[in-house]
């Protein structure tokens, strides 16, 4: 027996399960306008299934729609007719004849910021702020495409690999959807993180080791359990697609046009490339009268930024790192969707852009004191490479400007650093005089 | 050096379905070029045509991905294990 084959039954043992085989895959299943997988590398084309890497090239598969369809029948109206949830853009998601996974991702409040630019020295600043989401993160998009596949596909367990917000994410969409839940997740995460992972009641395992190693372990054991969706393994090309619809909204929320520069924090670089491809779409079924004009920048930490050194560099791919930085949620050292992401950034005149460990408490105490956001340290990574964008002209005061806040502070209040009252006194009128008179 | 290798669901065809196999070579690289002696068709679904690992495919030196060692020319030792895997995005 192989040390994966011990692990693999002891977590059988811990479940008090066995592996099952394979879900028979209904042959009544319809997926909208969405037609089959197609691997990103090589263009070869499969039936829609559980399976994310091409069999030829080992490429990522992605969804591919007929787009023709979609523009013969989509519309503004009818997509504002539609609920106020990612599903409002079905027309363009895989969306399956089965009852969808759906708690309520999605259609966050794309939030005006004029003390914030003011302070950066924009013109106009928005924020796309995802802590309204059913788990306070934008995984909640990824999450209802991902686990209405698998409820498609007949799969009774959901898993994943998680630096955090998706724990909770799988874990509260499995609940209320009536599937097991198994959450890998690695040691020493935020306090926070697990415990809005915990509460839903799946199990949720701590791994010894970094993300990566959880992310690899999840990929072998994906080999071994045939009844598993693993939200970021087998079905991640359904997943993956879960992330565009932030840029529908966005291009919605400005009345059906795209800013001019958006800045997205990275960790595996999918939703970076998501966005783009979301603004992307939206022009060729006839959504946006223009072609996307938007500068994409990515934000990383130093602690972990292989996607900026290789950008910097002006290296095609990145060089993977032993992530060490504050901003777990960002601590994916081998990004597989690196590559692509420093493609998308430099086809569209963006960058991808590292800032010091230290700005990232920054970021997100300066957005807090701005705009009355609390965000996780993804978002403070976000806001300090706004900042310094701006500073180094990438970004220009005249740019239209989103920024995606994609989780909230609460998550992560260790980032802060020791925060507390500003002042204690007694419970007495004279005390607070003394204490005005004195911050007078 | 004989080690066992750890081969992927999609690689699996090349080996009557074995999850396992065992190959010999000094280093990862005459590793692969064992496999595909012996798995005809293996070796191209992990290089390239310029013979560098391709870019979904991480292969790991026990707990260690090569890309952090010698990439293709890193060297086996005795007994160690190694995985084929996907690489897969995160979260």
């Amino acid at each position: 027996m192989t040390h994966l084959d011990e692990t693999s039954a002891l977590i059988d043992r811990a479940l008090s399960r066995r592996t099952a085989s394979a879900p028979e895959i209904p042959d009544v299943l319809d997926w909208g306008n969405a037609r089959a997988l197609a691997c990103k590398e090589c263009g070869n084309e499969t039936p829609l299934q559980p399976q994310h890497v091409c069999e030829f090239c080992f490429g990522p598969l992605e969804v591919v729609y007929d787009y023709d369809r979609i523009a013969a029948t989509t519309s503004r109206e009818r997509i504002a007719a539609g609920p106020p949830t990612i599903w409002r853009y079905a027309d363009l998601l895989p969306a399956p004849n089965v009852e969808w996974v759906d708690i309520g991702a999605g259609w966050s409040r794309l939030i005006d910021a004029p003390r914030l630019a003011a302070e950066l020295g924009l013109k106009k600043l928005w924020l796309k702020f995802e802590g309204t989401n059913p788990t306070h993160s934008f995984k909640d998009r990824v999450v209802t495409v991902a686990l209405t596949a698998a409820r498609a596909f007949g799969f009774k367990v959901a898993a994943c690999a998680s630096t955090g917000n998706l724990a909770g994410a799988v874990a509260a969409h499995a609940a209320a959807s009536g599937m097991e839940s198994v959450v890998f997740i690695p040691e020493g995460l935020e306090a926070g993180k697990v415990a809005a992972a915990a509460v839903y009641g799946g199990r949720l395992i701590a791994v010894k080791g970094s993300y990566d190693d959880v992310n690899r372990l999840c990929a072998e054991l994906c080999g071994m359990k045939d009844d598993w969706a693993f939200v970021n393994v087998n079905v991640r090309p359904y997943y993956s697609e879960g992330s565009k619809t932030l840029g529908y909204e966005i291009a919605e929320q400005l009345g059906w046009r795209s800013p001019d520069a958006v800045i997205i924090p990275v960790a595996s670089g999918s939703l970076l490339t998501k966005v783009k491809k979301g603004f992307g779409e939206l022009h060729t079924v006839g959504l946006l009268d223009e072609a996307p004009h938007t500068a994409i920048h990515g934000a990383q930490a130093d602690g972990c930024s292989p996607v900026a050194r290789a950008f910097e560099e002006g290296a095609d791919d990145f060089r993977p790192v032993k992530p060490d930085t504050i901003a777990k949620s960002l601590a994916i050292g081998n990004p597989a969707d690196g590559y692509y992401a420093l493609r998308d950034v430099r086809a569209t005149g963006g960058t991808v852009t590292r800032i010091p460990e230290e700005s990232v408490a920054e970021g997100m105490k300066l957005l807090a004191r701005t705009e009355g956001i609390f965000t996780e340290t993804a978002g403070g990574v976000t806001i300090a490479t706004l900042e310094k964008l701006i500073r180094e002209g990438a970004v220009t005061p005249d740019q239209e400007t989103v920024a995606l806040i994609t989780g909230v502070g609460l998550k992560t209040i260790e980032a802060l650093g020791e925060v507390g009252p500003s002042h204690a006194i007694a419970a007495n009128v004279e005390a607070v005089d003394r204490l005005l008179e004195g911050t007078r | 050096m004989s080690v066992t290798v750890r081969i992927p669901t999609q690689l699996r065809a090349f080996t009557n379905g074995a999850s396992e196999v065992e190959a010999s070579g000094k280093t990862i690289g005459d590793l692969v070029a064992e496999l595909g002696r012996r798995h005809p068709g293996i070796t191209e679904r992990i290089v390239d045509d310029t013979g560098a690992l391709r870019r979904f495919v991480n292969i790991y030196l026990d707990e260690e991905d090569v890309r952090f060692l010698e990439n293709l020319d890193t060297l086996v030792p005795e007994g160690a294990k190694v995985s084929i895997i996907p690489a897969v995005a995160g979260g």
